[in-house]
């Protein structure tokens, strides 16, 4: 039976960090140089944990998925990254970082862990700008900022629209620099197929290469999970095409909790679905809301006829429109959290008020901050997004508002860490949107990029030595141990039988079918008897994908049908665990919302006696119920209150 | 829409490749350009054949993975946008589409359109970076920087290394592609440092990997998704001159 043990260090909340660097175990270099790590992933927290690994002298194996470390899915992020600069002189203080990002997760998350997260913020900032990452500044020269949800600061560093790209370049650029000294060896388009465990400790990985199809083995003294998130179980998600949930599916499956599975963030501001060739949504930044009114039409009827085009929006007078998030919320307005902001638009269209052709879609207009600040304004704030928005809808935001609706964008759920980062089989660790630690029930915008360099500059550095301190005298690792054998034997066979079912329907159909069954039972709002149903229809299309799936081509070859067929297969076990862990959360809190649990003004009501826990969850068996372990939730430093934006 | 599409097939690196016609029917307009080839493939996997191997991932113009030489423009017809956000409606009833591979030596096709592009990161690794090291940095405002530069920087940095620049050359030059990042930390007192042997690393590995020379035509700004202007080569031909004239003797 394995034991949750968060290993919160002792002492004051704003020290723990502090005492644990000054306590942990290191490894001399000497020592350094023959331990091996193996890092998956090239986002922002694999690649910045491997650059970090190689500048202290371990020797360090990285695999991606794509053709090049640079393209990980890092790179879409666009809005901004926050820190506790307080540059801007409004206030800002770590404290205060820490507390928007625990209430913004509606108070289900690890103090300890939140805080060294707002505490490494800034030293984040400082390390990108040393990278060259160009950072959007002042006339004066110096850093500019602007605000995000959730925040009621200007706490947010941005790169035009183009945030995310600009930081996973300087962290590629920083692995690219340890590639060339030799300290990293970098392997691309490799596919994890699973997770070697050694006597109890994470000693490998199983890889396909996704060229030759050729199975790899490869041993390391640790492994580093960097995979980012498996919104994808829904199909329609803004992630791209290739992140997938299977390297932390397999590390479930070898014994490593899972935090979480369902607490799944909706982003407000997506454009609407359109079809059902569609293969992916996209985000428009939440900076937008920024400077775009959110609003829907006041009456049905005016609602009813823009839906059919009889009406345009921009024909609609002032007093005829509903900002609603303005008028619930007036403190924040149209800045409130992302969860809030989706449900409401949710609520809004529900009752009848969407617009756009199918009336899943809210509008978010930037008429009076053009009036306000000039085209030109707007244009350099935004302008890549305007035009992404345009190249897609083939209309013309700086004329007529932005249509929008909530799309599946974020996992806050992930595999189990302690306050190390590794999971419950030593020796692994996961970091970055893989693992489960830092958002709670819902991310606030621009931490996922703190969290993913957080996590790879300034946490598994330290985090790791304590861990490979004891492992100094364990001699390099060959691949040649049965356990390797049979995750390879395993392996082969998975691949054999999905290219030998033979069936009548394509991968991309079963996505779909289960992409369906989340969105309906497992998105926004959940009941019970829904999630029981979809844990039910989702057992039975399993079923019927290992009968019916149809696979072409062989094992040896590039094959995107192979590659997708492993992570269908997989999200189709991890999109019931997700369902399981909805139901057994009988309270609603930040993106979770369950329907039963609700005020009576209809926002989320949690339910702290019973559920103020991290459900943690264990694998048991193939087609057996998994077993839920609580870690519970300890706010020592702060007061647990009803999130009010007010 | 109604469409005939014309691809490159060629079933491995070492396989002799040749153009298949195929037929798509029922296409929106408001489907994208990758959306329409997922709706040929998954027709190709019902009739028990291949589907079309192509690079892909966001599908929101960032990734830079997406590399399709489209009526033999890179990323297609539209200007500033890459393959993957370039929608059907670019196109008319009835045509006749033809797909092909990035065409370039240093860029060998691995499976149909599917092309090797890592000697991009080689360059990266070459120099293309400034020598940091995690933890131990002065606070980020401690080096201000005139907003014109930071913006210029930012110009250069958009560069998503797709490689469009490549194959739009008739010489497969990486000139575009080296020059943004060449410029980008050339005009950041941060890369200053270490400018002359960034600029002299890069050029090498590029001379080395057997992309061609820059002779001036301005087609990869041209065909540039993110419209990288080519006043970067300008700055990096100055950049090399100068670490040329100014190398310490070996």
């Amino acid at each position: 039976m394995v034991k949750l043990e968060a290993k919160v260090p002792k002492g004051p909340l704003a020290e723990k960090w502090t005492n644990y660097k000054a306590h942990q175990n290191l490894v001399n270099p000497s020592n350094k140089r023959k331990l091996d790590i193996i890092v998956v992933g090239t986002g922002l927290a694999g690649a910045s944990a491997a650059a970090s690994f190689g500048e202290l002298g371990f020797n360090v194996k990285v695999f991606c998925i794509h053709d090049s470390p640079r393209r990980a899915h890092s790179i879409a992020a666009q809005g901004g990254i926050n820190a506790a600069k307080n540059y801007p002189n409004d206030g800002d203080s770590i404290y205060r970082l820490f507390y928007d990002t625990i209430k913004g997760g509606d108070y289900r998350a690890r103090e300890s862990n939140v805080y060294r997260l707002a505490e490494v913020s800034n030293n984040i900032i400082d390390q990108c700008v040393a990278q060259g990452v160009p950072f959007a500044r002042e006339y004066g020269g110096l850093l500019d900022n602007r605000s995000f949800g959730g925040a009621q600061v200007s706490r947010t560093f941005y790169a035009r629209g183009q945030t995310g790209q600009q930081l996973l370049l300087g962290a590629y650029s920083a692995l690219s620099k340890e590639v060339g000294k030799g300290s990293v060896q970098l392997y691309t388009r490799r596919d994890l197929m699973d997770i070697v465990v050694v006597d109890g400790r994470a000693r490998g990985v199983i890889m396909r290469d996704i060229i030759s199809g050729k199975i790899e083995k490869y041993a390391a003294h640790a492994v580093v999970l960097a995979t980012g998130g498996y919104g994808n179980v829904f199909f329609l998600s803004t992630n791209a095409m290739a992140s997938n949930g299977s390297a932390i599916w397999k590390a479930y499956r070898k014994g490593a909790f899972f935090g979480n599975p369902s607490f799944t963030q909706i982003h407000p501001t997506c454009i609407p679905v359109h079809g059902d060739y569609q293969s992916k949504l996209t985000l428009m930044s939440e900076s937008l809301r920024n400077d775009g009114r959110i609003w829907v039409p006041k009456s049905l009827e005016d609602a009813e006829k823009i839906r059919k085009g009889q009406l345009k929006p921009v024909q609609l007078p002032e007093e005829a429109r509903d900002y609603y998030l303005e008028r619930r919320y007036p403190a924040f307005g149209n800045l409130v959290p992302r969860d809030v902001a989706s449900r409401a638009a949710k609520e809004r269209c529900d009752a009848g008020h969407g617009v756009g052709s199918t009336g899943l879609a809210v509008y978010l207009d930037f008429a009076d901050s053009i009036k306000r600040l000039g085209k030109h304004v707007i244009e350099a704030r935004y302008g890549n997004l305007f035009q992404m928005y345009e190249k897609i809808t083939d209309e013309n935001p700086y004329e007529t508002p932005m249509m929008i609706y909530p799309a599946v964008h974020y996992t806050m759920g992930g595999i189990w860490v302690d306050y190390e980062l590794q999971t419950t089989i030593p020796g692994l660790f996961a970091a970055g949107e893989a693992n489960f630690s830092d958002h709670g029930a819902n991310r606030l915008g621009a931490s996922a990029l703190m969290q993913g360099l957080s996590d790879g500059y300034f946490v598994l550095p330290y985090t790791m030595q304590n861990y490979l301190a004891d492992q100094i005298g364990v001699p390099r690792f060959k691949t040649d141990a049965p356990e390797f054998e049979q995750a390879e034997k395993e392996t082969r066979e998975r691949i054999n039988k999905l290219l030998s079912i033979n069936g009548s329907s394509t991968v991309d159909t079963y996505h779909r079918k289960l992409g369906f069954i989340m969105w309906d039972y497992v998105g926004m709002a959940r009941n019970k008897e829904g999630l029981q149903k979809a844990i039910a229809m989702i057992q039975e299309l399993r079923a019927d994908f290992w009968k019916n799936v149809k696979v072409t081509g062989t094992s040896e070859q590039v094959n995107p049908e192979l590659e997708k067929a492993l992570r269908v297969a997989d999200f189709l076990e991890l999109g019931e665990l997700m369902a399981r862990d909805a139901l057994i959360r009988e309270e609603s809190c930040g993106g979770h919302f369950r329907e039963e649990y609700q005020t009576p003004e209809g926002e989320a009501l949690r339910n702290d006696t019973e559920f103020n826990f991290v459900a943690a969850w264990e694998f048991t068996g193939e087609n057996k119920e998994p077993a839920l372990h609580k870690e519970p939730l300890v706010f020592e430093f702060i007061e647990v209150k009803q999130r009010n934006y007010k | 829409m109604d469409l005939t599409l014309r691809i490159w097939r060629q079933a491995s690196a070492d396989a002799k490749g040749k153009f298949v016609n195929y037929q798509v029917k029922g296409i929106s307009e408001e489907a994208s350009f990758l959306e329409m080839l997922d709706v040929l493939n998954e027709s190709l996997v019902m009739k028990n054949e291949e589907p079309v191997a192509f690079d892909h991932d966001c599908r929101e113009g960032i990734c830079g993975a997406c590399s399709l030489y489209i009526n033999g423009r890179p990323h297609g017809p539209d200007k500033g946008i890459t393959t993957c956000q370039m929608h059907m409606r670019n196109f008319k009833n009835g045509e006749t589409i033809v797909i092909e591979p990035w065409r370039a030596k240093p860029f060998p096709v691995i499976k149909d359109l599917m092309v090797d592009r890592s000697a991009f990161d080689e360059i990266i690794q070459a120099g293309g970076f400034i020598s940091v090291r995690t933890g131990g940095i002065p606070d980020a405002n401690a080096i201000p920087i005139p907003k014109l530069n930071a913006d210029l920087a930012m110009d250069a940095a958009a560069c998503i290394g797709c490689g469009a620049c490549v194959a739009a050359c008739k010489n497969a030059s990486a000139m575009l592609f080296v020059a943004a990042k060449v410029s980008q930390f050339a005009l950041l007192p941060q890369g200053r440092l270490e400018a002359s042997e960034r600029v002299r690393n890069m050029v090498g590995k590029m001379d080395e990997l057997g992309f061609g020379n820059c002779t001036n035509t301005y087609a990869c700004e041209a065909e540039c998704p993110k419209e990288i202007s080519v006043t970067h080569i300008a700055r990096m031909n100055r950049e090399y001159l100068v670490a040329k004239v100014t190398a310490p003797k070996e």
